[in-house]
């Protein structure tokens, strides 16, 4: 079997940046496995602007978001394999893949960095009523079709979900002639980013119906109109709210979900609520020696912190290969309050500082953050406003966590 | 002029049609859609039946007994996916217990083998998620997928010689001196014998030759399927304790390892009408939840809605045409139907034989039919050998389900060739999975348009003008 130190198993911008990082810091032996025909991942489709702001200064669009790593990534010569999938992955980092040229093969890696990216929830997911015609599709279909084969999927357009890709399509949709008469959500607030809303919605006049969904698809063989209820507060459809939209569209945006199928083939353990592997705070999985980042790990707004959680992610990969296994026992980092989840959910080592990302589970005004640990206070500030669509983060020093023992909490209390 | 013309595409016109190419007849499907299984057959719960249901000395518990009994061997011929999983009626209660001991005594009666009771106990021990306090368990019931059965029994009959016209809808029908002229909106096909396997259609065709006599109900039957993850949470069809309107709702694993929960039962007027409703999807969830502890209802891929075709009288109606000759009703085809299939069909043919139809047996006959899905199932090995020869099956479009471009590009030009991306589906899983072709879908589509010679926008997603695309971009 062919030996690798690091296999990275997805080249969009996670992936790309996991190896890069790896790289920097040492490692030669870098194996890319990507499945579609070039590197870049979902940001070659994201073809509007605001990637970038924080890592690089600047707004760049998707594919050069991800041009940037591309660069560095044939600059540091390291190798990757396109139009290949990965079947299976074993706990002891055996990694089976295929393609046209060489058929199934198989790869003993020394470490993996997970970077698959995450799917979009489909209409089935939903239970959502009616006929089964064409022309509902995901968002980021749509915009696959429209940015990268260059086609409309219709003229008049419901959208269901107010997540970033369904407000974008929103805009895109708009700017490519078709009307779109109505965004859906079935929460009381958006799962979007608020610079998402006012962009992508308000600019363009396109009405926003919160605590809404939609009850009914129509059309026998295309789509020709939807049926809109308003929900009570268990989501339930309010009888008699009743709207029909006339349209021969339905695009859905209603969340994101890791696509851990090979994680879970691995036996590596998830958490139920991001849907990604448990990781510490180098992104090392339950699993020793594979690791995880990106929007497999957890669903980010941005991918400027996809970035950041990559090259964390390929560093420590590479001193895992170069040194071997390093950290205490973890020390666990639990969500309270309004937090729902933290990432990484264990601390192993405590001689530097630990970035900890977490979302809250609805939004909140005049928040205090508390981050403690048994009576300790590690960390405490306010935040005046908090929502679910934007990932928040507490930077906990090494001083304070050295000095402390046991489990660290993050909560947000309003 | 035909032999014989089979109106509808469905498992029922199918299986005839395959067991007619046997013999050395011309035959011809006639199927009003745009692709076969497109009407019960793609949307019914897979299950072959243990035969204990049906009134003793029915049509319906002979052919069921007999077809159950086949389905191994003709799913083995066609490639298609079966497994002999058994299956439970569940009793919650006294009233259920006296209900499935009534079954108990139909199925000894019908010649159902080793059927059983099993106590509470028993029941806990064979099937823990289970709840109930006593199950009617017939270890020879299966599950068996039935738009690949119906799709491979045509494949396997257009092989043999069989022509299928599609979008072919009989709106006349015109008795000759010899025979009978079908008409359909642009087309006509002239045979010797007309057999009526048209599903809820059958009896709006049996008017076409003033048979009168018989009424189809379409019975709406709501389903919810999940997700791989969920199919190990029983390993039995399980099946409430029966009422008037049929087998209530049940949990099953799939030939695909998925899980379905269903069908609701709800007379309808409107023939075409598939939708879901909400109350149809909430009531799945209660039955299910009601007889097996921790379904992952929220682990749905899909939900569907299909249409039983209901008689107005207990059993089927297989007959031939009280008043036209060489006529062959093969109506009222509701549970067992898909059980039965193979049975209908054999008897079918007898029936035929008995109107006066010339059955000469082929020496050329080739029951086999080689399996479309089988790419995932081999082993590394004879996974590289087929790549080496076709590079295209090492690449993966469908990534949920794993379904290559090889198997794809194979599923449109084999029998009956694919011609939309649901028939794709149906043939390869490929969009079938839990993206529910929100990755393949456009390359599936470019699939289509380039194996077909069509522009992208013609690519539609079930035939007619449910095209996937309305424009090009500025």
């Amino acid at each position: 079997m062919k030996q690798v130190d690091l296999v990275i198993i997805g080249g969009g911008p996670a992936g790309m940046a996991a190896a890069v990082a790896a790289r920097e810091n040492g490692l030669e032996d870098i194996l890319i496995i990507e499945r579609d025909n070039a590197l870049g991942g979902i940001l070659r489709q994201c073809i509007h602007n605001g990637f970038g702001l924080h890592r690089f200064g600047e707004e760049l669009t998707g594919p050069e978001y991800a041009a940037r790593y591309e660069t560095e990534v044939e600059a540091l010569g390291i190798p990757y394999l396109l139009n290949t999938i990965v079947t299976a992955i074993t706990p002891d980092r055996v990694v089976t893949a295929m393609n046209s040229e060489d058929g199934v093969f198989s790869v003993q890696a020394k470490a993996i960095v997970l970077a698959m990216g995450c799917r979009e929830r489909s209409r089935g997911a939903l239970n959502i009523p009616g006929n089964r015609p064409a022309g509902v599709y995901s968002a980021g279909a749509a915009q696959k079709f429209v940015n990268m084969k260059g086609y409309l999927p219709g003229r008049k357009v419901v959208i269901l979900g107010s997540g970033d890709i369904g407000l974008i399509m929103a805009r895109r949709m708009t700017l490519e002639g078709a009307e779109v008469q109505a965004v859906c959500e079935v929460m009381p607030y958006s799962g979007g980013l608020q610079r998402n809303i006012q962009q992508c919605l308000k600019d363009f006049d396109i009405p926003l119906y919160l605590s809404h969904t939609v009850t009914e698809i129509h059309g026998k063989e295309r789509v020709t109109g939807v049926t809109v209820s308003k929900v009570d507060e268990q989501r339930r459809p309010v009888a008699g709210s009743e709207m029909y939209f006339a349209c021969n569209t339905l695009l859905l945006s209603v969340g994101l979900i890791p696509e851990n199928e090979l994680t879970k083939g691995a036996d590596i353990p998830l958490d139920p609520i991001t849907g990604g592997a448990l990781v510490d705070e180098s992104r090392q999985t339950a699993t020793e020696g594979i690791f995880a980042c990106g929007n497999v790990l957890h669903v980010h707004d941005l991918v400027d912190y996809v970035s950041e959680e990559a090259a964390l992610a390929g560093k420590a990969a590479a001193d895992y290969v170069l040194a071997g296994a390093a950290g205490d026992s973890p020390r666990r980092v639990i969500a309270a309050g309004a937090v729902r989840y933290t990432v990484p959910q264990t601390i192993r080592r405590t001689d530097k500082d630990v970035t900890v990302y977490f979302r809250v589970g609805s939004p909140c005004t005049a928040a205090t953050v508390r981050v403690t640990c048994g009576d300790v206070e590690l960390l405490k500030k306010k935040k005046p406003k908090m929502a679910p669509g934007e990932m928040e983060s507490v930077t906990l020093k090494a001083d304070k966590l050295i000095a402390c023992s046991g489990d660290i909490t993050v909560s947000v209390e309003v | 002029m035909y032999d014989v013309a089979i109106i509808g595409g469905g498992v029922v016109g199918g299986m005839l049609a395959r067991e007619l190419s046997r013999y050395q007849l011309s035959v011809v499907i006639l199927e009003k859609e745009y692709d076969v299984a497109m009407g019960a057959s793609k949307a019914n719960s897979g299950i072959v039946h243990g035969g204990f249901d049906a009134k003793p000395d029915t049509l319906k518990a002979r052919l069921n007994v007999r077809g159950c009994e086949m389905m191994p061997t003709v799913a083995a011929e066609l490639g298609v996916p079966y497994r002999n999983n058994g299956s439970l009626v569940v009793a919650q209660d006294e009233e259920s217990l006296a209900a499935v001991r009534e079954l108990y005594q139909r199925g000894v009666e019908n010649g159902v083998p080793a059927i059983t009771v099993l106590d509470e106990a028993a029941l806990r021990e064979l099937a823990p998620a289970v709840k109930g306090i006593a199950a009617l368990y017939a270890p020879s019931a299966g599950i068996v997928c039935p738009y690949t059965l119906t799709v491979a029994a045509i494949g396997n009959a257009m092989d043999n010689g069989v022509e299928l016209r599609r979008g072919f809808g009989v709106d006349r029908i015109e008795k000759t001196t010899d025979g009978y002229v079908l008409y359909a909106a642009e087309d006509t096909v002239e045979t010797r014998y007309v057999v009526n396997a048209a599903g809820v259609h059958a009896d709006d065709i049996a008017r076409l030759v003033r048979d009168d006599y018989f009424r189809i109900t379409p019975r709406a039957g709501e389903y919810i399927l999940l997700d791989k993850e969920a199919g190990c949470v029983v390993e039995q069809t399980v099946f409430g304790a029966p009422s008037k309107m049929g087998k209530g709702i049940l949990v099953s694993p799939t030939t695909h390892g998925n899980l379905l929960l269903g069908p609701t039962a709800t007379d309808i007027e409107n023939k075409e009408d598939t939708a879901t409703t909400y109350e149809g999807l909430q009531k799945v969830i209660g039955g299910a939840n009601r007889m097996v502890e921790g379904v992952p209802v929220g682990k749905a891929i899909t939900s569907f809605c299909g249409l039983r075709s209901t008689p107005d009288r207990y059993d089927f109606i297989i007959e031939p045409s009280p008043s036209n000759p060489h006529f062959l009703h093969l109506a009222g085809i509701e549970s067992p139907g898909l059980s039965s299939s193979p049975a209908i069909a054999e008897y079918a043919v007898e029936l035929l034989g008995q109107m006066g139809l010339a059955l000469t047996k082929k020496t050329d006959f080739n029951p086999i039919r080689e399996r479309v899905d089988a790419f995932r199932h081999l082993s590394d090995e004879e996974k590289n050998e087929i790549i080496r020869k076709d590079s295209r099956y090492g690449r993966i479009v469908c990534r949920c389900e794993q379904v290559t471009e090889g198997e794809i590009v194979a599923a449109i030009h084999r029998n009956p060739g694919a011609t939309d991306t649901d028939g794709i589906k149906r043939r390869t899983r490929g969009g079938m999975g839990r993206c529910q072709g929100g990755f393949c879908q456009p390359v599936v589509a470019e699939i289509l348009a380039r194996e077909l010679g069509i522009p992208l926008q013609q690519v539609t997603k079930s035939g007619g003008s449910s095209y996937l695309l309305t424009d090009k971009t500025k």
